[in-house]
């Protein structure tokens, strides 16, 4: 279920600076709201992200509810070479999402 | 001690308003370290007409080289019921320390972001939002 949105330019020179955004649809469930018949809404945030660029981590982070809903980053890396920047993450469902983008590096 | 040097540590004292560093949160990554006010920029709006989804740049003023960068940048609620809202990793790797997300804010506040460097030093930068509707706590 989990869909991720990944914005980087398709190529970029060597040494460039790459600015990477990313927005995954996820509720980041505070555990504070209540559902219409009054029953509480378990919390269910992202709590761990990772990105890793041709299998290098370049970026990590620990979320918690203060991230509002559907989650957006943004951060940036240097272009080395052409390779998968591969997002991965893990709510408090244990549920997993991954999402992946290619960059060329010319 | 002098009187001098006295009301001197005073005024050393009055600089470092963001946070207290005997706050269990933030002792839990200083340990203790002393947290410097400056080099670290947060940009957020003055005014935000709800706390749901309020943009946020942290950035740090760092050379960001294998000898000089930033490890993590911490970033702290005074309101929100979860008062650690995010932590970023970052590293010699990253050539800008530079990291945008959007926040969840309970009401209006003071927003702190702590930076630990390389060499093991803590600097914090600070912004006050206003929130007209807060976030979180009425069914939101």
């Amino acid at each position: 279920m989990a869909l991720a949105r990944i914005d980087l330019p398709q190529q970029a020179r060597r040494g460039e600076l790459v600015e990477v955004r990313i927005v995954i649809q996820h509720p980041m469930e505070t555990g504070f709201r209540r559902a219409p018949q009054g029953e509480r809404v378990p919390r269910n945030a992202i709590h761990s992200l990772v990105c890793r660029y041709s299998g290098t981590e370049v970026f990590r982070a620990t979320l918690s509810t203060g991230i509002a809903a559907n989650p957006f980053l943004r951060f940036f890396l240097r272009a080395t070479q052409s390779g998968d920047l591969v997002f991965w993450w893990l709510d408090d469902d244990e549920v997993q999402g991954s999402a992946k983008a290619r960059l060329s590096v010319t | 001690m002098k009187r001098r040097d006295f009301i001197g540590s005073l005024a050393a004292l009055a600089a470092t308003p963001h946070v207290g560093t005997t706050d269990p949160l933030i002792w839990s990554f200083t340990k203790g370290m002393p947290v410097l006010p400056g080099r670290v920029k947060l940009e957020l709006p003055a005014l935000a007409e709800n706390g749901y989804s309020v943009a946020m740049t942290v950035t740090v003023d760092s050379p960001m080289t294998p000898s000089e960068h930033v490890r993590a940048v911490h970033l702290i609620a005074e309101k929100n019921p979860v008062r650690d809202m995010a932590v970023f990793y970052l590293g010699a790797h990253c050539p800008r320390a530079e990291v945008s997300s959007r926040l969840r804010l309970n009401g209006s506040q003071q927003v702190v972001a702590i930076a630990e460097l390389s060499d093991g030093s803590f600097w914090s930068g600070a912004a006050f939002v206003e929130v007209r509707e807060a976030a979180c706590t009425d069914g939101g």
